[in-house]
């Protein structure tokens, strides 16, 4: 698992599963349509992506869809990454 | 017109669509006053059938007592049916002033302005009093209409778990850049009828200077000894900045709403929130209503004394037949059944044996967390509840889920 996703999956599970919660959370387990991160919570992760991957989503891109699955978030902040200026 | 087939077909499509997911919702018509028996036509065209209610709001059995019917009748005769204006143009009365005041000494605040509805209150409130600089931090179960008013307002948006006090510390140090903070809960939550932390909330709010905003709707007239809220249940009064609550639910059930709270932001509100500038005033028939049921539940406390005698003894008829239910407090009582189709099949035979409830399932609450939700009235006596749980045991045992657990009901959902 690389760092990025390590990154994303600690913090769902952090941010969004009570304590007790033993559901199982893997890159490709279903976030916003499997009723773990609702779209109304969402907007702290992508803050915290933003914060942590010196990164700007777009609102265009913060769509309940590109943040379902680990997988896609950190697709997203790839995407986001490449398309930074590189800071001089 | 250009309501072409296309439109009409996409329009069909998505409807089925709610359909297909089990998601459709169906009106049931009800052909006498709200109580708790109620003469019910469902389906649509078929014979009327009486049964007893027990999933209305209507806490205090205030609905349809005769001295607000009779209150509402004269303030028709003397202040007439509408007042065709919002407020700041034609539309205040001596009466809507008279409310507000009312509402002020009863919440225990410094001031009160009527809104439309609750929905309306919350909706306006945020976008009114807080922007970028700004952050307003909503327990994840609050109200769908606190999560409208945020996103409407520019402020920024964070939320902690349920009533877990710890994952809000951490938020408030978090944001301890911006200039104010404000923690958003419901005092009594609709779902669960558990009750927010209020006191430990407070406290929280105190350290890292919070501001503390409530939506008491469930809990107006009837939580807390004299039946103040929430913050009287949690010995919270005056410390809070801003309650919103609905006329709409134990105080007489009509319609309305308010926010109410520190003058300076009730004052925000007359001059910025939306929907107060911009909907009609609340009708001068509800307001001479709404007067009268804050006479009755300030001369005693009898209805709400009663209303949590049912609520105990309902929980009891319960647990003893055998039902996983949400524990609580409030005469908000859900049956967990966890699974979205038998709640629907559950309320549906309820109905055959004359109990009128409701399956709720997602996205009312979370996947796997279907419910029925009962809720409680002064207007239930005794043998109405006895007749209840009659019907529930019957059913429930019909589906066997009697003296089931959490997790035997879950393997039986195959969950
Ligand atoms: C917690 C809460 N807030 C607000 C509302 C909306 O109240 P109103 O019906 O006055 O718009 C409701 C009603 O369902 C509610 O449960």
């Amino acid at each position: 698992m690389d760092e990025i996703t390590k990154l994303v999956r600690d913090y769902v599970i952090r941010e969004y599963l009570e304590e007790g919660d033993e559901r199982e959370i893997t890159e490709t387990t279903p976030l916003i349509s499997g009723g773990i991160v609702d779209s109304f919570s969402m907007v702290s992760l992508k803050r915290f992506l933003e914060k942590k991957c010196n990164i700007q989503i777009s609102d265009a891109c913060a769509t309940p869809d590109a943040f379902d699955t680990v997988q896609k978030i950190v697709g997203l902040v790839h995407k986001f990454q490449k398309a930074q200026p590189v800071a001089v | 017109m250009a309501f072409i087939t296309a439109f009409r077909n996409r329009y069909q499509a998505e409807i089925d669509g709610i359909k297909a997911a089990g998601l459709f919702k169906e009106e049931r018509y009800i052909h006498s006053p709200q109580w708790s028996e109620i003469e019910v036509e469902f389906p649509a065209g078929s014979k009327i059938k009486k049964c007893i209610n027990i999933c209305a709001n209507n806490y205090l059995g205030l609905s349809s007592h005769p001295e607000v019917i009779a209150a509402a009748h004269a303030g028709l005769d003397s202040r007439g049916y509408g007042m065709s204006s919002v407020r700041f143009i034609c539309g205040t009365q001596d009466i809507h002033r008279e409310l507000e005041n009312r509402l002020t000494e009863f919440l225990g605040t410094e001031d009160t302005l009527l809104f439309p509805s609750c929905m309306d209150a919350n909706a306006g409130f945020f976008e009114a009093c807080l922007n970028e600089q700004d952050v307003m931090i909503a327990d994840r179960l609050v109200h769908a209409s606190i999560v409208d008013g945020m996103r409407l307002c520019k402020a920024m948006q964070d939320t902690f778990k349920h009533s877990d006090m710890g994952h809000l510390q951490e938020k408030l140090q978090e944001h301890m850049d911006k200039r104010s903070r404000m923690i958003i809960t419901d005092g009594v939550f609709s779902m669960d009828g558990d009750m927010a932390k209020l006191d430990e909330i407070v406290e929280l709010a105190e350290k890292y200077d919070a501001m503390v905003f409530l939506d008491d709707s469930h809990a107006s007239g009837f939580i807390g000894r004299t039946g103040r809220g929430t913050h009287e249940h949690c010995g919270v009064l005056g410390k809070i900045d801003v309650i919103t609550t609905t006329l709409g639910k134990a105080l007489g059930g009509a319609s309305g709403g308010c926010v109410s709270g520190r003058r300076e932001l009730v004052e925000m509100c007359r001059q910025r929130a939306r929907p107060f500038l911009f909907s009609n005033s609340v009708a001068p028939v509800i307001v001479a209503g709404a007067l009268k049921v804050l006479e009755l539940i300030t001369a005693t406390t009898e209805r709400r004394d009663k209303l949590e005698w049912n609520a105990q003894y309902w929980r009891g008829l319960l647990k003893d037949a055998g039902f996983d239910i949400k524990e609580g407090e409030s005469p908000i009582v859900p049956v967990m059944l966890y699974d979205a189709k038998l709640a629907q099949d559950f309320a549906r035979d309820l109905f055959a044996e004359g109990v009128y409830a409701i399956g709720f399932f997602f996205p009312v609450v979370p996947k796997g967390q279907a419910r029925i939700r009962t809720q409680l009235s002064a207007a239930h006596e005794k043998h109405h509840l006895d007749f209840a749980i009659e019907a529930f045991k019957k059913v429930g045992e019909k589906h066997g889920v009697l003296g089931l657990g959490k997790k035997e009901l879950l393997a039986r959902a195959g969950a």
